[in-house]
């Protein structure tokens, strides 16, 4: 049976990952895709700490995640179907209306 | 995991945790967003299978019904809604790209130091039974006297979505219902965000105050976009 340790490491393994995505790339949708991979790799290790404190209440967090990372995704692709329409770009540099 | 003996599941953990590290790592990497969700498709299931080795079936079951069947086929519609291929070449990598490695680097250094110095490495001291079983109560004759019934319990094994089930339905129940309502807040706002501006044979059929309304935002978005 793989180890906590082994769980852990491979979720900062796709936390990092993400995160990189997040700051680096520049096309919007791949951006979101690395939200969600930051998302997966939180759920990664709240089941590894439900396993090891045979705890159900980690499985049951993990559902909430999915489910907030459902609606967020949503929410920002229309935000980015928008951006489209109204730029016609979907480059995050480009949206600097608010100076972010 | 009782059928599969000795270091199955270690191998299994080995072979899917590095198919699932590579695959993320080619989601950052690939220059065409198609590419990009199939591989964060494989990232899901490969997350799917390591549920699984951890006594989640509900939650993997959950995984692939939601991320892989909801989540990417909405990523791959607006992939091919925005037409990529008509946007202008630019450099997929932003100005701060080494900057976003670093911080990258130095979170998983923090990551593996908080690892490799907590005490996580032993194998889980407490057994899994509490996952995966769950307590229910029957009817049943009783013993001595055949005319009476009397109610007894018993463990039943292999039950994960059960009790998974039972917690989200008693003590989880209002968060439940709030994230219920958070899933309908959510598709209300995804449409009222991304619907389009009516055609002119739509504005036709349509009553006076909705078109009012649309006037109303056109404006804001020119002065938006100005």
């Amino acid at each position: 049976m793989p180890s906590t340790a082994a769980y852990l490491m491979l979720s900062g393994t796709l936390f990092a990952v993400g995160l990189v995505g997040v700051i680096v790339r520049r096309n919007m949708i791949t951006v979101l895709m690395c939200i969600e991979l930051m998302l997966n790799a939180v759920n990664i290790n709240l089941i590894a700490f439900s396993y090891r404190l045979a705890n159900l209440e980690g499985q049951v967090f993990t559902i909430f995640v999915i489910c907030i990372a459902a609606g967020e995704a949503a929410v920002g692709l229309a935000i980015i179907i928008q951006l489209y329409r109204l730029r016609s770009t979907i480059n995050v540099d480009e949206a600097r209306t608010l100076h972010g | 995991m009782d059928g599969l003996t000795g270091n199955m599941p270690l191998l299994v953990f080995m072979v899917i945790g590095t198919l699932a590290v590579a695959s993320s790592i080619l989601v950052v990497a690939m220059r065409n967003p198609v590419h990009s969700a199939l591989f964060l498709l494989l990232t899901f299931l490969c997350v799917a299978v390591l549920f699984v080795i951890k006594a989640a079936e509900f939650v993997a079951a959950v995984q692939v019904l939601v991320y892989a069947g909801g989540i990417m086929v909405l990523f791959l519609f607006v992939v091919m809604l925005i037409n990529y291929r008509h946007l202008p070449e630019e450099r997929v990598m932003s100005p701060v790209w080494l900057g976003g490695i670093l911080v990258g680097v130095s979170i998983f250094v923090l990551f593996a130091t908080l690892v490799r110095t907590g005490a996580y490495h032993d194998e889980a001291p407490t057994p899994v039974k509490t996952l995966t079983t769950v307590r229910e109560s029957y009817i049943t004759e009783h013993p001595s006297d055949p005319s009476k019934l009397v109610r007894r319990t018993r463990d039943r094994e292999n039950r994960n979505a059960e009790a998974v089930a039972m917690a989200l339905y008693t003590d989880y129940l209002v968060p439940f219902e709030v994230a219920s309502l958070f899933l309908l807040v959510a598709m209300v706002g995804a449409i009222v965000i991304g619907k389009r501006e009516l055609s002119a044979e739509e504005e036709e059929a349509t009553p006076n105050f909705i078109l009012e309304r649309a006037e109303e935002e056109k404006d804001v978005k020119e002065i938006m976009s100005a």
